[in-house]
């Protein structure tokens, strides 16, 4: 069943989807029912511009294991970029 | 006995009906051909959408006999493939029960004007829409069956509440006023087995009429061909039991 377990966080960048480039403005982060991958849950991110309309999406779900390994390697990645002072000040 | 040589005929087109607020929303209607009285039925998606299957199952209530009338849910979040307008509403946490209540209400209400459906209707839903269909039947007057299909959170704890869904489906059960078919799955977290046995003790304890079946070896949303949970001779039995309970009540 759904678990509903869902929130959302406004970002800034731009994601790749059916239809090209398109300036993702939000991702939906979810613990919930996944469409293609074969687990009852899995955690699904929706990179979206709903100014766009529901197609402008890009979508991933995976397993939990799967998404908390991606959260720390986005973490470590950020850290390194940080030490060698990489990171861009942008608009958040 | 079994005539091969009857008429056998359907329709299954989109339909626009009235739904909470006055709004006009669609739906996706299969029914048989011919004069009728047709039961009808009120099909209600499940969370990933008014999808494919959610087509196939209407129509194969129309096979049956049943004027299957499926109310799109979703149709006030924009127009989309059904992956992507159910996963914009799943991003906000589903749609509201009270809406989706004044959706449902509409769907019965156009069933209920047809000149061709009989004087009874029922109400069927799977996943979600197994939750929605014990909250329609209880909120709704006018339903004579619902079939809850591993409607999960009808049991729900005061942490699980949320503004969109404010009240535990299982705090309206004094108010059903139909038999209610119950399906689950032995292996689903959501509804546990432990959560069907708290619904149904509360069914008994309201005196209501009630028929429970949890298969061994099936999970969650087992009756989904296309999906990985799929269990034939589960869901095979389901269906079985469905229109069995359909007809005894609707028939």
């Amino acid at each position: 069943m759904c678990t509903m377990i869902a929130q959302q966080i406004a970002i800034n960048g731009s994601g790749k989807g059916t239809a090209g480039w398109f300036n993702v403005r939000q991702a939906n982060v979810s613990y919930d029912h996944p469409f293609s991958v074969p687990f009852e849950h899995a955690l699904n991110i929706d990179f979206v511009n709903e100014a766009q309309g529901p197609g402008a999406r890009v979508a991933v779900e995976l397993s939990a294991e799967s998404a908390r390994a991606l959260v720390e390697t986005i973490l470590a990645v950020l850290e390194r970029a940080e030490a060698g002072g990489f990171l861009e000040e942008t608009a958040p | 006995m079994y005539q091969t040589d009857l008429y056998e005929g359907m329709i299954a087109e989109t339909v626009t009906i009235p739904g909470a607020g006055g709004d006009l929303i669609n739906a996706y209607f299969a029914r048989p051909l011919g004069p009728g009285p047709h039961p009808g039925m009120v099909i209600i998606h499940h969370m990933p959408g008014w999808d494919e299957w959610y087509r196939e199952a209407t129509r194969k209530f129309a096979h049956h006999g049943y004027a299957a009338l499926s109310p799109n849910l979703y149709f006030r979040a924009g127009h989309g493939t059904p992956e992507d307008v159910a996963a914009k509403v799943r991003g906000q946490g589903g749609v509201p029960d009270d809406q989706v209540l004044g959706d449902l209400a509409g769907a019965l209400a156009h069933l209920r004007a047809l000149p061709y459906v009989s004087d009874k209707i029922g109400v069927f839903g799977t996943c979600s829409g197994g939750r929605h269909a014990v909250l329609a039947a209880s909120r709704i007057q006018g339903f004579d069956a619902v079939v809850d299909c591993w409607g999960g959170r009808v049991v729900m704890s005061k942490e699980e509440l949320t503004p969109r869904q404010p009240v535990a489906p299982i705090d309206y059960t004094a108010d059903l006023a139909c038999p209610i078919l119950g399906i689950f799955g032995a292996e689903d977290r959501s509804p546990t087995p432990e959560q069907v046995a708290i619904h149904e003790q509360a069914l008994k304890a309201h005196g209501k009429t009630y028929e429970f079946h949890i298969y061994p070896n099936a999970g969650h949303g087992f009756f989904y061909h296309n999906r990985p949970a799929y269990r034939q001779e589960q869901a095979v039995d389901g269906w079985e039991k469905i229109f069995t309970f359909l007809e005894k009540h609707l028939g």
